[in-house]
């Protein structure tokens, strides 16, 4: 069963990459204010966007 | 790449999200078709009319290639390119590129339909396709993620929707296990090696087989989930909270299910134990998601009752939820014991294909291509409402015909005399699956007459409806 050499491995590396994901998610405040997150897709009108969520650009 | 985010007009671009939307409904009728034409053919094998390109082992490969890649994958192309614009409100990174994965994907479906029934195939199930054609679909999966990573890296809020999360990951582990299952060595243009042999050959089919399962049938159509039943239905989630846990717990709990494909094999005993516990943990990150869905139409459950759409919707998560269950209850050794290699498994895939991944999509178009095409509704309600009905009843035709039958024939196959002999010869057992066979048939029949009854819906709506330009909303940045 050499092949377990290979997808074990490359099950934990992706399993790191999950966490390092998730780590940048929460540290970027991805989950910061989740219940309101869950709304903001009905909202059709452009003025209800909430200027502190966006982007400068 | 600046000129295609940033430059002008804000409109989304919609013209490819248009173009898989209605190759879809395309694609899922022909699939469909070609899948009652084998169901017919195991009940009336000589159906087949001796010719070799319409026989069973050539056309099988093409109706579950047609209907997993080309309608699901389809309306996954569409709806994540719609759903990552829309939640990001931003245009795609890319529109040419975008445009490169529509037409890219079509010519892989084309290739795909020409090369199966002249039996050109890698004989590996659900990654069938000889290896230049994967090679191509490497090319358009890799440039999907330019594309849908480019337009979440490029957006306008500054939250990444969850459904964008699931879109995501199925977008990388497609990407992955795509490519580690399909290393081949080439001996001819249409015939390769596999570099792996005997059972590490099977461990990584299944490796990839299952994550297909999980990661192509289950997180793309969770994206879809999670955006059209609350847009559907007017209401949020019933907890966004949950639904960020559901991600988090199915996509690590996923990668290790496989093994319960290869239960009682040459793989070591222990790789199929961890196989099966990983199988029955993933019942609980699945029925928080079912719940999550279903909970939304929570204190307006008279929702359901006039909108044939989001019947679709949350009929299509009762089948997740069934499936989700059957399929831990599968991997349990002493179960698969009985299941194993009989029609069971084909009623459990059914009742996750065409419940799960065929409702949800379906209703997820209904609500999409209308508003591509600047109407509210689909042409007919009513159909929408018919097509629910038939579509629902042929399901369960379907999956409770192929329930008894696999029922019936592990117990057939297993049963002994008192001097160790077998009890029945396999072609009785054989025998006592035609009626189920016929009953399975006619589930078939009925899901796809609800698939044309779709694709009249379609065309009616198309006609009479004209492709509009979204306006994207602005938002001011802060100053």
């Amino acid at each position: 069963m050499d092949i377990l050499y290979l997808l074990i491995p490359l099950s934990a590396v992706l399993v790191l990459l999950i966490v390092g994901v998730f780590g940048w998610a929460l540290h970027k405040g991805q989950f910061d204010d989740v219940e309101r997150e869950g709304s903001r897709i009905l909202e059709n009108d452009p003025a209800a966007v909430d200027v502190d969520q966006s982007r400068p650009t | 790449m600046a000129s295609s985010s940033t430059t002008t007009a804000p409109v989304y671009s919609d013209t490819v999200v248009r173009g898989f939307a209605l190759m879809s409904v395309v694609y899922g009728i022909v699939g469909m078709l070609v899948g009652v034409i084998i169901a017919a053919q195991l009940a009336w094998p000589e159906l087949n009319l001796g010719i070799s390109w319409l026989s069973y082992g050539r056309l099988r490969p093409l109706h579950t290639n047609a209907v997993i890649f080309a309608f699901g994958g389809s309306a996954l192309f569409a709806t994540s390119y719609h759903v990552v614009q829309r939640t990001c409100q931003t245009r795609l990174f890319m529109p040419k590129l975008a445009m490169f994965t529509f037409i890219g994907w079509n010519l892989v479906i084309v290739s795909a339909v020409i090369t199966l029934p002249m039996g050109l195939t890698q004989s590996r199930e659900y990654a069938e396709l000889i290896w230049p054609i994967d090679i191509l679909i490497a090319a358009v999966w890799v440039s999907y993620a330019i594309v849908f990573f480019g337009t979440v890296g490029t957006r306008k809020i500054r939250h990444i929707y969850v459904a964008n999360w699931f879109f995501g990951a199925f977008i990388i582990a497609v990407a992955l296990l795509h490519i580690v299952n399909n290393i081949q060595v080439p001996t001819s243009l249409t015939h390769s090696y596999s570099v792996y042999a005997g059972v590490q050959d099977a461990m990584v089919q299944w490796w990839y087989g299952h994550n297909a399962v999980g990661f192509f049938l289950t997180a793309g159509f969770l994206g879809m989930m999670y955006y059209y039943i609350p847009k559907q239905a007017g209401r949020p989630v019933y907890s966004y909270r949950l639904s960020i846990v559901h991600f988090w717990a199915l996509i690590f709990t996923y990668m290790w299910a496989g093994p319960h494909h290869l239960h009682y094999t040459a793989l070591p005993d222990w790789a199929q134990s961890v196989g099966m516990i990983f199988s029955l943990v993933l019942l609980a990150p699945s029925w928080g998601g079912m719940i999550n869905g279903i909970m939304t139409l929570s204190g307006a459950w008279h929702k359901l009752r006039d909108d044939p759409i989001l019947k679709f919707l949350i009929v299509s998560l009762s089948f997740y939820g069934m499936s989700t269950f059957e399929g831990p209850m599968m991997s349990i050794k002493t179960v698969n014991a009985l299941s194993h290699y009989t029609d069971w498994t084909v009623g459990h895939v059914h009742s996750g294909a065409l419940g799960w991944v065929g409702l949800i999509s379906m209703g997820s178009l209904y609500h999409l291509i209308p508003r591509m095409f600047g109407r509210e509704k689909m042409y007919s309600t009513r159909a929408i409402e018919l097509h629910f009905w038939i579509a629902t009843i042929g399901i369960v035709l379907y999956i409770a015909a192929m329930w008894i039958a696999g029922v019936m024939q592990g117990l057939m196959w297993r049963a002994v005399n008192p001097d160790g002999t077998l009890v029945y010869s396999f072609v009785e057992s054989v025998k006592a699956t035609y009626p189920f066979y016929v009953i399975r048939l006619g589930g078939g029949l009925l899901y796809l007459t609800g698939m044309l009854i779709m694709g009249w819906n379609t065309y009616m709506t198309v006609r009479s409806g004209k492709a509009v330009e979204a306006r994207i909303p602005l938002v001011v940045a802060h100053a």
